[in-house]
């Protein structure tokens, strides 16, 4: 499955600025493994050493959090639209 | 293969003293630091920043000489020592009042309400905006925005028209009505989206990710804005004859607010203000919308996100961006979290109302319904100085006591009629 996801600002170094590249993966777990292929680093940012999703970081499939899904089990299907973004706002 | 180029902001050099006291951002989690900027999230671990500073001595004179509005905190906060003089909202300093009733009622000797509704928008989001205004010019940043349930909307919209700044507000489609049009009143920009809070929230943090020159207050200028809130706890404290009360009663949204008043007790003991004395901080929520209650009792030191459902939507934030910081505090100082019903939220504005005489909006009916319960479950102290918190009007939230109170009859203009009434 090919998907988009967005990069926030502060992992904009590894992909070398751009705010949204592609990936596949049939599942978030897969997409990430394959993002991290192309932009090594990624990973380690994005998930913590259990492989869990860090603390500080919300990730979307589409306008789902996928904490309340499935988490990195979340399936992503083709085309799907994929978002990082940092938890620490609001309120 | 990429479809966008990220705009990164060009550095800007900052006036002298444009950040006050303030010196650099620090991580929470792990302590990285960066230089002071428009940067709410660590480079290195995602985790909130929060202002360092360097305090001078600050003594109780020189406070009471300030400003009868948040300004006279000046150098505990991060903005210039000309904030005062700058078109602003001048909010804060809002009346502590002895709630001798409301004590009686609950059976709690000494009872106090910190009521900030009566700053100029009607909630305690005026302290916060007002920083984080300072904040966005002094960064030369063009537009003052923010995702809001309410509160914040109006704060923001009425603290950009005064101050000249294009603004542009995004709440849920579905905030009471009183918020839409206390926030669009100012101009601006209103933007209504098709989804929750949460939804609002993240649809923000993408674009402040994107659009260079925007100053979400509670996005990527949080670290500026959350500091406003430590001065409910100074104002407390100074109120109270400079000493810290020992139990506090506060709601929690994001818990931003609760962990700042908290920061703000440190800071008043850090720098010889009052004695270093030991206090209790109780959170609020309703029970529809109650993750860091629920890890609280759990016993869990993360906050799972939830879907909101409570009447009290001024504190509907499903993922709570402080909640963590929440269970710290309250545990730390040994203190507890507690949720009620909506059903119990009216009794609470309704009991407030009646014996003091202030009209809380729901947050407030939080507040006070979790006052109650703390009493009823054994956890409050009844012997300890209390001060509960009011963050909003009940003009805002007409809705959830319209089916409660009303006319007590409808006659018409003649005295026999008012004296068959039974009421004189």
């Amino acid at each position: 499955m090919s998907v988009s996801v967005r990069i926030p600002t502060i992992l904009r170094t590894y992909t070398n600025g751009e705010s949204q590249v592609s990936a596949e993966g049939g599942t978030l777990s897969e997409v990430i493994d394959n993002l991290d292929a192309s932009y090594p680093g990624i990973k380690g940012r994005i998930l913590d050493e259990q492989g869990a999703i860090r603390r500080f970081v919300n990730v979307y499939v589409g306008n789902d959090d996928v904490r309340f899904i499935d988490g990195v089990d979340t399936q992503t299907a083709e085309g799907a639209q994929i978002s990082v973004i940092p938890a620490v706002a609001g309120g | 293969m990429s479809t966008t180029v990220v705009n990164t902001p060009a550095p800007r050099p900052l006036r002298e003293g444009a950040f006050g006291n303030a010196t650099h951002l620090i991580c929470r989690e792990c302590s990285a630091t960066q230089p002071l900027g428009a940067f709410y999230a660590c480079a290195e671990c995602f985790g909130p920043l929060e202002i360092g500073y360097e305090f001078p001595a600050v003594t109780r004179e020189q406070i009471e000489a300030g400003p009868k509005n948040i300004w006279r905190y000046q150098p505990l906060l991060p903005v210039p020592t000309d904030i005062a003089s700058s078109p602003n909202m001048e909010p804060g300093f809002t009346r502590l009042l002895k709630a001798n009733n409301l004590g009686a009622a609950l059976g709690i000797k000494n009872l106090w309400v910190k009521d900030d509704s009566g700053n100029p928008t009607h909630s305690f989001k005026d302290r916060v905006v007002a920083v984080a205004l300072s904040a966005a010019r002094e960064l030369e940043m063009k537009v003052f925005a923010c995702p809001s349930t309410g509160n914040l909307a109006n704060a923001v919209a009425a603290a950009g028209a005064r101050a000249g700044m294009k603004t542009v507000v995004f709440i849920p489609h579905d905030l009471e009505r009183a918020k839409v049009l206390t926030t669009a009143v100012y101009g601006g920009t209103l933007i209504a989206v098709k989804g929750n809070y949460d939804d609002v929230n993240r649809l923000a943090s993408e674009i402040a990710g994107e659009e260079d020159g925007w100053a979400f207050v509670n996005v990527n200028v949080r670290p500026y804005y959350a500091e406003g809130s430590k001065t409910l706890g100074y104002e407390v404290a100074e109120q109270l004859g400079w000493r810290l009360p020992q139990q506090v009663v506060i709601p929690v949204a994001s818990g931003s607010q609760l962990t700042k008043v908290d920061k703000g007790f440190a800071e008043f003991v850090k720098l010889g203000l009052v004695e270093d004395a030991p206090y209790k901080i109780f959170g609020a929520q309703a029970h529809g919308c109650s993750p860091v209650s629920a890890a609280f009792k759990d016993g869990h030191d993360v906050v799972r996100p939830v879907k909101p459902d409570t009447i009290a939507k001024s504190l509907a934030i499903g993922n709570p961006a402080d909640g963590p910081y929440v269970l710290d505090a309250v545990r730390r100082t040994g203190g507890a979290i507690e949720d009620v019903t909506d059903d119990e939220v009216r009794d609470g504005i309704e009991l407030l109302a009646r014996t003091e005489g202030v009209f809380a909006e729901t947050a407030g009916g939080v507040t006070v319904a979790v006052l109650k319960k703390l009493v009823e479950t054994g956890q409050l102290d009844l012997d300890q100085e209390t001060v509960v918190f009011n963050t909003g009007d009940g003009l805002k939230t007409l809705d959830a006591i319209a089916d409660r109170v009303g006319p007590a009859a409808t006659i018409d203009p003649s005295y026999a009629a008012f004296t068959a009434t039974g009421l004189a």
